[in-house]
């Protein structure tokens, strides 16, 4: 009975403080954010909410859309599914936001698309499975390029260099499983032969073990697909075996970080991505041009450090947001959600996007390129 | 009756925050409360067995996986293609397939959740005996690491198994219909009956524990955190009360698992993680070990907080200080004694003695 | 298998066992003078490979990794003295919860100093690509440095524990603490010593191991539960074998990976675990007497 009193009183005082939570101001759009700013997949989030965060303030000090300031609201999952999904019935009912940007991993993502499309709220994805838009649901749209497309330009490229027997390595993630899950379905078409699959854990540090396993098999080229630190372990390790056969990485291994963390042994490695990486390599006149170059520039001066292809596919989805809002000139989600959908030729970081009521990615085969790393640098695979 | 008292001042509570939150018309906030209220279930359950059957156990999300894995499996396959095959006329004739249209315009026919309720309850009761039998004869550190490392075969399991959906989980959980009118699901309609099927369901489930306490079980389990050895000798049969409280907390993480899952719509590894036993064993250590109501209290108001991100980055970081606090400062945990000491002495300096004795024995739900 | 795929395996397993021996060594000086297990132990690991790196960017770096080391120290001298020491009276149960309350806080520290990207310090001897050939096996230069420092450490506790005054003195500790501190041994600075050493121990495991592993803020978990499952295999107290049950459990993964799906690496090697510590709870090389007096 005594304990009760406290009981009470300690649910009384959150029940006050919860209710005693702030009225945001009038007059705003107000945009969500779902990102994975800590936990294990920081490697994505960080550079997400930053990216928001810098484009939201430059269009508000630039007078905002159509007159009215943004409001953007970001919400850490830390990757959980679970606090996705109460952030994105928060943001939905309580916030009552515009849109929804991110979930910044695939499961996330598919926790809560269908609560998006059944509460009809734009949801644009930074996270790359293509289960996110396939089967379409009229307001999920996704930023990344299809991992098809990467599976595709991976093996067209073995299939130029002749290479017929590869292992593929992926991370325990849902980034990993899907990409792992694509190259299986696609190598046939390519007369390419998967010898062995394999998943570690995202926190691997040494992956020896795995890839001795490969050499045995004596595969002609490893294919690495993942976000995690292990993209630089596994070049390191493949030297220190001795392994001399080429590797491939996905578009996950868009950040220069890791090449500076494989050192030497990151040299060769060829993967797919987006253009943002070789931006000021890129001709002039590329529709591309431009806004990557002002990305790049922007978040590398405002963050001192360097950009990476995630934020990039979060600055997609908040200036397709603002681009959707501009066009609707509505702040009411149906009209956002049809002017998303009739988007068509707008320059990202990762493509030039071009949506449908059939294809709610908006890119083709053509936004990515076959890059490779050169002195410690980016270059394009000549 | 008098050891009920509480659980009926928690029930007006429950009904009081309820109208509260309908009066300001801040009813969203009961979506949080709700799944909050499933995380309790497994706080209480672990309650039991660290505080009174005095046992750690580092593998308490392992069992809430447990519940939720098996019933998003069990009620994501869809019987659409198995139509005509034996098993399916069986389970048609009866009555446990259910037709569901999906969002995107295709039908779709699971089984019945009661199925995979009675699923969960089992696997995780069968698994904690299992597994208590041997490891509970350990002690201290090694039974931590024997809990802890069952927690992460399960965890490596869901992660590593394509029919778990590895990292992305499994989603597009149907809803639970409990009977004609009620029905269990994470739907902004049906929030209130959700929010009181979760409550109900703790309070069932500590009406449970105050009984099982003060029986005979509890007697037993008492003598036991008081000493081993001697209640051994005293003829207690020390393992076996150990295992069933055991079996009592796995099966009440594994309901929560069951309900949040198809609360949820879906259920991730993150939820099987190491992490997630560690915050629930610092609840119940916050709580105050031995304390149900202090189990309660703070696994309402840490996942409260948390599920509403009202910590942003820092929600690792929050927990943390407070763990360390409290273990510095309230060893006891919160709700002990010497606070309500505290308090009484508070409401002594505020209002005459007459007063304060009114507030004691009423409850003070304004 | 080949005989050289075999070695190559072993090399695999001996890396990896080596830093989870680091963690247990940590754990095992720690819980000599306390009977407490101190999870932040993994922290002290990241803290010695960040700060390393930190200070490598202005000097070489062999005076940065000294410099990690004593930071890192203090730094588990520090925790001692504001938190355990005060809480020493607490169940195991508390001391648990009170070390994984201190983890978590150097994990967000860490976080907040470092962000969340990954570094590595420079490979010691060679580069990232040199590799060099044992009875044909291929192994980094790097792995040498961490098998070397390794036995360094174990040479140097051996002779520590068994030469050295104060080494004897905290033995004492760990048999009896009330006896050593009737026989004039200040306890206390034992246990402040035992935080100091083995967080040193961590960081310098930290720093030789970077440059193969990499640093991430978050690594520290799963080293402590590593490094717990192994302190615990070679029996709790001895940090001599907990290098032994370091090894074997390496090999154990190693090997898995070898026949079995790397998914599953954890499951196989835990469950061996569970059979062990149920068939003999006193650890492999633990002696059943002796842990039988304790209170774990």
């Amino acid at each position: 009975m005594k304990k009760f009193l406290a009981v009470l009183l300690i649910i009384g005082l959150i029940v006050t403080s919860g209710f005693a939570g702030g009225q945001s101001e009038e007059g705003t759009i107000k945009i969500g954010a779902i990102f994975a700013v800590t936990g294990g997949a920081s490697f994505l989030g960080a550079p997400e909410a930053k990216t928001t965060e810098m484009v939201v303030e430059e269009i508000n000090a630039a007078g905002g859309i159509n007159g009215q300031q943004i409001e953007l609201i970001i919400k850490d999952s830390a990757a959980n599914p679970e606090k996705a999904i109460s952030f994105a019935k928060q943001l939905i009912e309580e916030d009552q936001v515009v849109a929804i940007i991110g979930p910044s991993t695939s499961g996330e993502t598919m926790q809560i698309k269908d609560l998006c499309e059944s509460y009809k709220v734009p949801l644009v994805a930074a996270a790359a499975a293509e289960a996110i838009v396939d089967p379409v649901a009229s307001y999920v749209f996704k930023t990344p390029q299809k991992d098809s497309y990467v599976a595709k330009w991976i093996f067209s490229t073995m299939q130029s260099m002749g290479i017929k027997r590869i292992g593929v390595v992926a991370a325990n993630t849902g980034f990993g499983n899907a990409g792992k899950g694509q190259l299986e379905k696609y190598a046939s078409d390519f007369g390419i032969e998967i010898v062995i699959a394999e998943t570690y854990d995202k926190a691997a540090t040494d992956l020896t073990a795995l890839l001795t396993k490969l050499k045995a098999k004596n595969v002609e080229a490893v294919v690495n697909w993942s976000i995690v630190p292990a993209q630089s372990i596994v070049p390191k390790n493949m030297k220190q075996l001795g392994m001399e056969e080429p590797l491939f990485q996905s578009h996950g291994f868009g950040n220069i970080k890791y090449v500076e963390a494989a050192g030497e042994a990151a040299e060769g490695i060829i993967f797919p991505a987006g253009r943002l990486l070789v931006a000021e390599k890129l001709p002039e006149g590329h529709p591309q041009k431009e806004i990557l170059v002002a990305y790049k520039t922007a978040y590398e001066s405002n963050y001192g450090e360097d950009v990476s292809t995630f934020g990039g596919h979060a600055y997609d989805a908040i200036m397709l947001v603002i681009e959707a809002i501009k066009n609707a000139d509505s702040l009411d989600r149906n009209d956002i959600r049809d002017a998303l959908e009739s988007i068509s030729g707008f320059p990202g970081t990762g493509g030039v996007f071009s949506f449908s009521a059939t294809d709610h990615n908006g890119l083709g085969m053509d936004s990515l390129e076959m890059l490779t790393v050169k002195n410690g640098q980016f270059d394009f695979l000549q | 009756m008098k050891r009920f008292y509480p659980v009926y001042i928690l029930f007006i509570t429950i009904v009081l925050i309820q109208v509260l939150t309908l009066i300001t018309g801040k009813g969203y906030m009961l979506t949080q409360l709700t799944m909050s209220a499933y995380y309790v279930l497994v706080a209480v359950g672990l309650c039991m067995v660290m505080g009174y059957a005095g046992q750690i156990s580092l593998g308490q999300a392992g069992f809430f996986a447990i519940g939720g894995y098996t019933t998003a499996f069990l009620t994501t396959i869809d019987f659409t293609e198995k139509a005509g095959t034996g098993l399916f006329k069986l389970l048609d004739s009866m009555g446990l397939l259910i037709t569901k249209d999906t969002l995107y315009g295709d039908t779709v026919i699971h089984l019945s959740p009661w199925i995979s309720l009675i699923a969960a309850v089992l696997i995780a009761g069968i698994t904690a005996y299992a597994l208590g039998i041997p490891v509970l004869k350990l002690k201290g550190h090694y039974l931590a690491m024997a809990t802890m490392g069952f927690g992460i075969i399960i965890y490596r399991i869901v992660l590593g198994s394509a029919i778990f959906g590895q990292a992305d989980g499994i989603f597009n959980v149907p809803a639970f219909t409990i009977f004609p009118g009620l029905e269990l699901s994470g739907d902004f309609t049906s929030r209130i009956s959700n929010y009181y099927i979760a409550w109900i369901l703790v309070i069932i489930a500590i009406l449970l524990m105050v009984n099982l306490i003060n029986s005979r079980v509890g007697r037993a389990l008492r003598s036991l955190h008081g000493g081993e050895d001697a209640s051994d000798a005293m003829g207690v049969d020390t393992t076996r009360y150990k295992v069933i409280i055991f079996v009592i907390g796995a099966i009440m993480a594994a309901v929560a698992g069951f309900f949040l899952t198809h609360y949820n719509g879906g259920i991730g590894p993150s939820e099987a993680g190491v992490g997630k036993s560690v915050r629930y064993l610092a609840i119940v250590a916050v709580g105050g070990m031995a304390n149900i109501w202090g189990s309660l209290v703070m696994g309402l108001v840490l996942n409260f907080l948390s599920l509403r991100g009202v910590f942003g980055h820092f929600d690792d970081a929050v927990f943390g200080i407070i763990l360390v606090m409290m273990m510095m400062f309230m060893p006891e945990g919160f709700i002990r004694i010497s606070v309500l000491r505290d308090i009484r002495s508070l409401f002594i300096k505020l209002f005459s003695r007459k007063k304060m004795k009114e507030t004691i024995q009423e409850p003070p739900h304004e | 298998m080949s005989a050289e795929q075999v070695l190559q395996y072993i090399f695999a397993g001996i890396t990896v066992g080596s830093i989870y021996a680091f963690v247990a060594i940590g754990y095992n000086i720690i819980y000599n003078t306390t009977g407490i297990i101190n999870f932040a132990q993994g922290e002290f690991v990241m803290l010695g490979g960040m700060i390393s790196f930190t200070f490598s960017r202005f000097m070489p770096l062999f005076p940065a990794i000294i410099i990690a080391v004593l930071i890192t120290a203090a730094i588990g001298g520090l925790i001692e003295i504001v938190f355990i020491r005060r809480m020493r009276k607490n169940s195991v149960l508390g001391m648990i919860v009170v070390t994984i309350g201190i983890s978590i806080l150097l994990r967000e520290a860490a976080l907040y100093i470092w962000d969340e990207q990954i570094r590595a310090l420079s490979f010691f001897t060679g580069t990232e690509i040199s590799s060099v050939s044992v009875f044909g096996a291929r192994i980094s230069p790097q792995v040498l440095w961490v098998l070397g420092v390794t036995l360094v450490i174990v040479g140097g506790l051996f002779f520590f524990f068994k030469f050295t005054l104060t080494g004897q003195a905290m033995r004492a500790c760990s048999e009896n603490s009330r006896a050593a501190k009737l026989c004039g041994i200040k306890t206390d600075s034992m246990v402040n010593f035992s935080f100091m050493l083995s967080a040193g121990i961590g960081a310098l495991g930290g720093c030789v191991v970077s440059p193969l592993t990499q640093t991430h803020y978050a690594m520290g978990t799963d080293l402590a539960i590593k490094g717990f499952i192994v302190a615990i295999l070679g029996g709790l107290g001895n940090p001599i074998a907990a290098v032994a049950a370091g090894l074997i459990l390496g090999l154990l993964e190693s090997f898995s990976i070898s026949i079995l799906p790397m998914a599953y690496k954890d499951v196989i090697s835990i469950i061996i675990l569970l059979i062990i510590l149920v068939a003999k709870p006193s650890g492999l090389f633990g002696s059943k007497q002796v842990s039988s007096l304790k209170d774990f």
